[in-house]
């Protein structure tokens, strides 16, 4: 297989998409907590001021002002760190935007371990458990530029509320042309019956190097981008998981709630059942390090997907 | 609507409060009768809504921040036609929408609230909105006493001054109680109407259970340009029920078939000393 070619963060698509449909919808509006420059929005609040609301530092009212926004009929994402945002601005998440379905688009920033050696004060691995457990709001995890600007272009006549989760290093391109992108739809990355990478967000790409790795060495691993969390794409993860003896979930989340338990707990109330390991991030104090360090201990690489690929194969069992 | 007509839909709206929270048995009955005047004034003789077109883009909109009165809300809708009155004695039940706080299935109802300290932000966004459209509708938040704790209140408020929303119109129910206790007692809230004024308001007191008063005081908003709105309404927590009147336990307490009976019939007696009052002026 090719080298992938690398592209930009999705941070910046998403800010460079959102700035083009803001030029034609001056109902569009962005509102920040202080996050312009984390959310690569400073040329989006130079060149259309008046279509960003600011709150400063304060997140809950962040969510509330949006879904104030909202409910007047502003099309509206709110943007600020995942980790902030999911986290502080929760109940507001709950009650003014999912309960009282106003159609925010809630835009998390610099999610999982995007930043790295700042800590875990500026992790998010729990934004997706959380968000899974309360009623009426979507979930899209973009793998690379293209669903992020599919996602963005989608959100603006998305009929519920919605979280985009966002991450800030670059991304190398995973899709063909004219591939189509619909929320709630997985996307194919690559094929193989032997085991299934199930991906999702940033890690998408490193499943995919792991692919061409097995595939190198006669293994049939496939790839899905599990880019929507809700609503779950049942069919293609049964459809796949019927087809190999190995399944694999992969994401920058915790290993509880996040895309590993949704597919667990939905081959197994299925009766599919192949070996199945959940690779995230562990319930532990976690190791400290830039996003590439933490993927690395935790056997996020190519090589570390690959051998795990590798044991379940051979019928090893791995310490849960 | 005028002054005696506001007045007789208070003690109206008061019994069929205290009747629709024995009904269901549950409900927060003090609360309820402390903001009655306030909603019976919003809804009669301040806010620009049309009950057969909820949705109407011009129309002020009303959160209820304080979200646990909301049998007091539920009542003034009905009243206004946004929904049958029979509704009201689907309260609490299952499968009803007319749950314990007020959610948007209920014709009328802006934002669901309940969580506290989350109506001010709401409110502040579709006041930014307003200004944006250039449209002169006027966003009105009624907020409780014990809510103010809740930082968000005071996130909200900063943005609130900074967006300069003149069309946004906050009423603090002061009844000085909360669940446990006053509210002084539970976590000080004076000075309060200087806090306010240190975070960009215009603020005004007024007697909350006065319906003329507050006719009076809505009619002066908005009080100075550029600057949010915000009227600290001194009321009395359970107002017009002898027993019931500033009584922290009666916060959720719902009246027993005998303490109805005593309250119904006190309000019958307002009612009475109210016509008397008129007729004799």
């Amino acid at each position: 297989m090719q080298p992938l070619d690398l592209g930009k963060p999705n941070q910046q698509i998403f800010s460079d998409t959102l700035l083009k449909l803001a030029e034609e919808d001056r109902n569009l509006l962005v509102v920040t907590s202080d996050s312009r420059g984390s959310g690569r929005l400073v040329a989006f609040g130079k060149q259309l001021p008046a279509q960003v609301v600011e709150v400063g530092i304060a997140e809950q009212n962040l969510v509330g002002v949006a879904a104030g926004l909202a409910a007047a009929g502003k099309h509206v994402f709110a943007v600020s760190p995942a980790c902030f945002l999911t986290a502080r601005g929760l109940e507001q998440i709950k009650n003014d935007v999912a309960y009282s379905d106003q159609p925010v688009r809630l835009v998390g920033i610099s999610a999982g371990v995007s930043y790295g050696a700042l800590g875990t004060t500026h992790h998010s691995l729990h934004d997706l458990a959380v968000l899974q457990a309360i009623n009426n709001i979507d979930i899209v995890i973009p793998a690379d530029n293209f669903e992020t600007r599919a996602v963005v272009e989608a959100a603006i006549s998305h009929p519920r509320p919605l979280y985009i989760r966002l991450g800030k290093k670059a991304m190398h391109h995973l899709h063909a042309p004219g591939t189509e992108f619909v929320i709630g739809k997985a996307l194919r990355v690559r094929s193989g019956d032997d085991v299934a990478f199930l991906a999702t967000g940033e890690t998408v790409e490193i499943a995919v190097q792991a692919a061409d790795r097995l595939a190198a060495q006669g293994v049939g691993a496939g790839v899905l981008s599990i880019h929507t969390l809700r609503p779950f794409d049942e069919a293609a993860v049964l459809e796949t998981a019927r087809r190999v003896k190995a399944v694999i979930t992969v994401e920058e989340h915790s290993v509880h709630g996040g895309l590993g338990s949704r597919v667990a707990t939905l081959l197994m109330q299925a009766g599919v059942t192949p070996a199945l390991r959940i690779v995230g991030i562990p319930d532990e104090y976690t190791y400290t390090g830039s996003q590439q360090e933490i993927f690395a201990h935790y056997g996020m690489t190519p090589a570390g997907l690959a051998a795990t690929a590798e044991a379940l194969l051979a019928g090893q069992r791995m310490p849960v | 609507m005028q002054i005696p007509e506001l007045e007789r839909k208070s003690i109206e709206y008061r019994k069929t409060i205290l009747s629709s929270i024995a009904q269901a048995g549950a409900g927060h009955t003090g609360g309820s009768l402390s903001c009655t005047d306030i909603l019976n004034v919003l809804y009669n003789a301040v806010m620009r809504v049309d009950p057969h077109n909820p949705n109407w883009a011009e129309r002020d909109r009303y959160i209820h921040s304080k979200g646990h009165s909301v049998e007091a809300l539920y009542t003034v809708l009905a009243d206004k036609g946004f929904f049958p009155a029979e509704k009201l004695a689907t309260m609490g039940r299952g499968g009803s929408h007319w749950v314990g706080h007020p959610t948007r299935k209920v014709p009328g109802v802006e934002q669901n609230t309940g969580a506290l300290g989350h109506g001010l932000s709401v409110a502040v966004g579709m006041a930014i909105a307003a200004k944006q459209d250039g449209l002169t509708y006027r966003v009105f938040t009624l907020m409780g006493d014990g809510e103010l704790t809740e930082g968000s209140i005071w996130e909200a408020s900063m943005s609130a001054a900074f967006y300069q929303l003149d069309n946004l119109v906050v009423i603090v129910d002061r009844n000085t109680l909360q669940i446990t206790g006053r509210t002084e007692n539970v976590m000080a809230l004076e000075p309060l109407a200087e806090r306010f004024t240190a975070f960009g308001y215009a603020v005004r007191t007024v007697d909350g259970n006065d319906v003329a008063a507050l006719v009076d005081v809505f009619a002066q908003t908005p009080f100075a340009p550029g600057k949010p709105n915000l009227i600290i309404a001194r009321t009395t927590k359970g107002k017009g029920v002898s027993f019931i009147e500033d009584a922290a336990d009666w916060h959720h307490h719902v009246p027993t078939a005998a303490e109805l009976a005593t309250a119904l019939a006190e309000l019958d007696q307002a009612e009475q000393r109210r016509q008397e009052r008129y007729a004799t002026a």
